[in-house]
């Protein structure tokens, strides 16, 4: 199994104490599937995206990518795996400003050691950007930003992709221009993709579909 | 990995080359202020060590005639034969050089500069040679370059030297090496026409600039604290401005250790490339201002110093361990920050008052318990290092209270505001402090700087007037050149001149201290001219009915000496009758009664006199003396010539710190302009919705041109006694620890309201091009705010 989270439990502290975002969530996720994840607002989507991507830490319970745990890992363990075995895709694209377009795409992959020209090459002309390699990210529209983003995730071929509402910011004719070339691309990769969203449109393209519930599976 | 990650963290500056001008600008001008100011101190010390190497000049004990006549090759042979270890000298002037010859085979180690012990330059100085510092021209020899000789000074063997100034035979002085015989015949009955007069600790020349080069050296430290709060805001918003790219490179898998020392690499070598850079800017700037501080030290102290720079070792040094130093200080707070950054935490730029916010209770505790330090060291502290700790206490402690107390106005005045756009303008502004609060301590520092060192140098200007008025009182000051010519000057200015007033000392121990007793004539001139810092009631009646004794500051204070306190003179007690001040005097002094000299001092003979008479009349009576005494009118020193010439050091002083000021100040607009150009790209989001809701973008850049100058203007205020206190530290803690006299303050309400104006035009030219950009910015970037797509 590619993913397994067991039990997951995760609180912040607010001023009023502690807010439980997530209690005892369990899943499982295979290579090649994809699963929506959808919810209420702070019904802990991305909490959980950003625990299973090694952003963060759960209170309890366990993470296994790969049969590892990752919270075995230390910091720079963590580190490793983010950039080798699974890609995250930010709703805010966050897209380094001071590189190019096309250093962008390369960039994880390159800091993974898995650069390969060709493969970059094919999916910057399949989600539309090679005429935009020269560009810095202010220059580009919100979709463009985001297929940037999908493009650098991807490049690397990671194992396991995670999208946080990788269109939220885009129009619906954009976002499931963006979504159909993502499928596409896992599927081609074989990649597990676990994509929060509040779109029933897009969550149903999906193979399986999560629902959480005040941090909980409903 | 490492490849790439530093690729990217450099492009940023790529991208945004602006901030990376402004860090390097910021650590350079820093840098330049204090490597200028050290490159100054340390050319001007080297010329003293030069200077005082070249005679080894207080170190040794001399032999010198009564008379102050030269001594004879006859009496030198004498003394050998008796067991005494003694060198001659003898000096002279050719031209503006300073010739001094030396006997090779005689001198004690130490008396002349390293290259004389060394056996292939004794071999080298035979015949027409002499040894001197580059740039020395003197006709008729042959001039070996010495880089450690002082300027306008050459050494020669002292039958060289004889023959240079056709002085064959003679000897100036005597050197005694400091191991003697364990037997030898008495001075007394060998030579009875010498006096010894004994060696002092430290170059007098050293001790006397000493005062000039601490002021430098402290307006040096302040300039630098300026300058790192620049570079401290620099890096602070440089790290700000990428927190989102760290993010994102965290969350791309690169670890944070090696992030973190990329980070630190590529800063160390920017503050590398920032430091040469300043450290060569310091060197103009050194290069300009040197000629003023030579010409100002050999004014007031007849110190040479060179007017040009050579590249010191020591400074360069200097210059960049306080670059890559001040970096490092300024960086670690922001790497700490980072260090501590979550991942999850906001990639993009924070509001800096969140955070201010946040810090604002720690640096409030640190300030109270800077400035308790600070009070604390000024009761109770008496040492340099006090006066040092309680300079640095007081002015970090200040400047992190600045933004408290402004936020305090601020909020003050925001209660109180009436208008809706009066209650945005004071919001906003408050909403902007954060961001400038840095660039608003360094402009505090950099005018309580100006105010304090204004106050100091023109405090020091009025007392040494003062002072001249009081010990330059007569009209006209006569040197005799033989016993007779002294007596036949007495007497004719008794003839000729209103009062003739005889200038008599010797050199004695007084409580243990080296000093000079001084015979004063019972006249009208000392009882109306002299002020005193404490005396009995009619301290000269004391003196001249024998009984009282008139001490210096340096010396009351080193032998802990009060008024009424008995002390002995060769054995004859005089009591304490009043204490003057005696500015820049490195020993301690004494007067008494004219009889009571004579009685002390029999072989001493008044070889200096002072002449009252109308001012009108000096000329005449200068030229009347020549023509029937035979007095040249080389050995006559007028008044209000030596007032003159006092005057036109001082203003040369001015310069100089006139100088520093404007450059100080520069600096400080320069952390202004760096921080507002840094924070209007964060204006924007800042400013659309008050565009939006019908400002015009006119009315906009015109508040925020009027916020600096109200923030600039709050800054002033606040710096005005801080200045002062700085002020009353250097003049009343620092100097009195370091040099045992204490120069009296005073008030210059001009002088800062000018630095107030400057501080405000600084001020206004760095806000100017923030303010016109933000009047330009294009309606589609403020509309971007409201836009999905930002």
């Amino acid at each position: 199994m590619l993913l397994t989270a067991h039990d997951i439990h995760k609180s912040y502290e607010t001023a009023d104490g502690p807010f439980k975002v997530l209690r005892g969530v369990d899943l499982t996720l295979d290579g090649g599937e994809t699963l929506a994840l959808t919810g209420e607002s702070g019904s802990g989507k991305s909490t959980l995206l950003h625990l299973i991507g090694g952003l963060d830490l759960p209170d309890q319970g366990e993470i296994l990518i790969d049969g590892v745990d990752i919270a075995a890992r230390d910091d720079t363990g963590r580190a490793v795996m983010r950039r080798g075995v699974v890609g995250v895709i930010f709703q805010q694209f966050n897209l380094i400003p001071s590189l190019r377009i096309g250093d962008n795409i390369a960039f994880q992959a390159r800091l993974a050691g898995r650069y390969d020209p060709a493969w970059t090459e094919n999916l910057t002309a399949r989600l539309g950007l090679s005429e935009q390699l020269k560009k810095y990210p202010e220059q580009l529209s919100g979709g463009q930003q985001q297929r940037v983003a999908i493009a650098r995730t991807l490049a690397p071929r990671p194992r396991l992709v995670l999208a946080d509402e990788p269109t939220g910011n885009l129009d619906e004719d954009t976002a499931a221009t963006v979504l159909d070339i993502l499928l596409e691309l896992v599927e081609e990769t074989g990649a597990g993709l676990m994509m929060v969203t509040h779109s029933h449109a897009l969550a149903a393209r999906m193979g399986r579909r999560m629902h959480l519930r005040a941090g909980q599976v409903a | 990995m490492i490849g790439v990650t530093f690729t990217a963290l450099i492009w940023h500056w790529r991208r945004n080359p602006l901030q990376l001008f402004t860090l390097l600008a910021g650590l350079a001008l820093a840098t330049a202020l204090w490597s200028g100011v050290q490159a100054i101190n340390a050319e001007a010390r080297a010329s003293y060590d030069a200077a005082a190497a070249t005679l080894g000049e207080g170190r040794f004990d001399r032999l010198n005639r009564r008379d102050g006549q030269p001594i004879s090759e006859a009496t030198y042979v004498q003394l050998r034969r008796a067991g005494w270890l003694v060198s001659p000298v003898i000096e002279g002037r050719i031209d503006s050089v300073r010739l001094v010859g030396v006997e090779l085979l005689t001198a004690p180690g130490g008396l002349a500069p390293a290259a004389f012990g060394d056996a292939a330059a004794i071999a080298g100085l035979g015949g027409d040679q002499v040894i001197a510092a580059e740039g020395t021209k003197l006709a008729g020899v042959r001039v070996v370059i010495d880089p450690d000789i002082a300027p306008q000074t050459a050494i020669a063997d002292i039958g060289t030297a004889q023959k240079l100034l056709n002085r064959a035979g003679e000897i100036d002085t005597l050197v005694v090496a400091p191991q003697q015989p364990l037997i030898q015949a008495a001075l007394a009955d060998v030579a009875p026409e010498l006096t010894r007069q004994i060696a002092q600790s430290g170059s007098d020349i050293g001790r006397l600039t000493d005062s000039f080069h601490l002021n430098l050296t402290a307006f040096g430290l302040l300039s630098f604290a300026v300058g790192i709060f620049i570079v401290h805001g620099a890096i602070g918003l440089a790290f700000e401005q990428r927190r989102g790219t760290v993010r994102t490179l965290r969350a791309l898998g690169v670890p944070l250790r090696p992030l973190i020392l990329l980070m630190v690499a590529e800063l160390l070598s920017l503050a590398f490339l920032a430091g040469l850079i300043g450290v060569g800017l310091g060197y103009v700037i050194a290069g300009l201002l040197l000629p003023d501080v030579a010409a100002t030290l050999r004014g007031l102290y007849g110190a040479d110093v060179a007017g040009t720079l050579q590249l010191r070792p020591i400074w360069w040094a200097s210059g960049m361990a306080i670059a890559l130093g001040g970096t490092a200080i300024a960086a670690s707070g922001a790497l700490w920050k980072l260090s501590r950054l979550p991942l999850l935490a906001g990639g993009n730029p924070r509001a800096l008052a969140v955070a201010a916010g946040r810090g604002a209770k720690v640096q409030g505790f640190a300030a109270v318990v800077l400035l308790t330090a600070a009070a604390i060291l000024a009761l109770f502290g008496n040492s340099i290092l006090a006066g040092f700790a309680l300079l640095a206490a007081l002015l970090i402690g200040a400047a992190l209270a600045l933004p408290l107390i402004l936020s305090r106005v601020l909020d003050w005045a925001s209660v109180r505001a009436t208008g809706v756009v009066t209650q945005w303008f004071w919001a906003d502004t408050r909403q902007q402090l954060p961001g400038l609060s840095l660039a608003l301590m360094a402009l505090l520092l950099a005018m309580a700087a100006n105010i304090g060192v204004s106050t100091m140098v023109s405090s020091f200007r009025l007392t040494f007037v003062a002072f001249l008025d009081q010990r330059l009182s007569s009209e006209l000051y006569v040197n005799a050149e033989t016993p007779a010519q002294a007596i036949a000057i007495e007497a004719y200015g008794k003839a000729n001149a209103d009062a003739v007033l005889p200038v008599q000392s010797e050199k004695v121990m007084i409580s243990g201290q080296p000093a000079e007793v001084f015979g004063g004539r019972d006249h009208s001139t000392y009882r109306e001219n002299w002020r005193f810092l404490q005396a009995q009631a009619m301290p000269w009646d004391a003196v001249h009915t024998g009984q009282g004794i008139l001490i210096n500051e340096q010396l009351a204070r080193r032998a802990n000496l009060a008024i009424g306190e008995t002390i002995a003179v060769t054995g004859q007690v005089y009591t304490v009758a009043g204490v003057y001040g005696d500015y820049g005097n490195p020993i301690g002094q004494a007067v008494i009664d004219e009889g009571q000299f004579a009685k002390l001092f029999p072989d001493v003979r008044p070889v200096r006199f002072g002449i009252r008479m109308d001012r009108d009349k000096v000329a005449a009576f200068v030229a009347a003396m020549a023509r029937d005494i035979d007095v040249p009118a080389a050995n006559t020193i007028h008044q209000a010539g030596i007032k003159a010439f006092s005057l036109g050091v001082f203003e040369r002083t001015f310069t100089v710190t006139t100088a520093l000021n404007i450059l100080t100040l520069a600096v400080a607009g320069f952390a202004i302009l760096m921080s507002l150009l840094t924070l209007t790209a964060m204006r924007v989001p800042q400013l659309a919705p008050a565009w939006a809701m019908g400002m015009t973008r006119r009315n906009l850049g015109a508040s925020e041109l009027v916020r600096t100058l109200l923030l600039a203007s709050m800054t002033a205020v606040v710096a005005l006694p801080l200045g002062l206190a700085l002020a009353w530290v250097l003049l009343a803690v620092v100097n009195v620890a370091a040099f045992g006299w204490q120069l009296p303050m005073y008030l210059f309400p001009a002088d800062y309201a000018r630095l107030g104006g400057l501080a405000l035009l600084a001020a206004t030219i760095a806000a100017l091009w923030p303010a016109l950009r933000l009047a330009r910015t294009p309606p589609s970037d403020l509309l971007k705010v409201f836009s999905n797509e930002r």
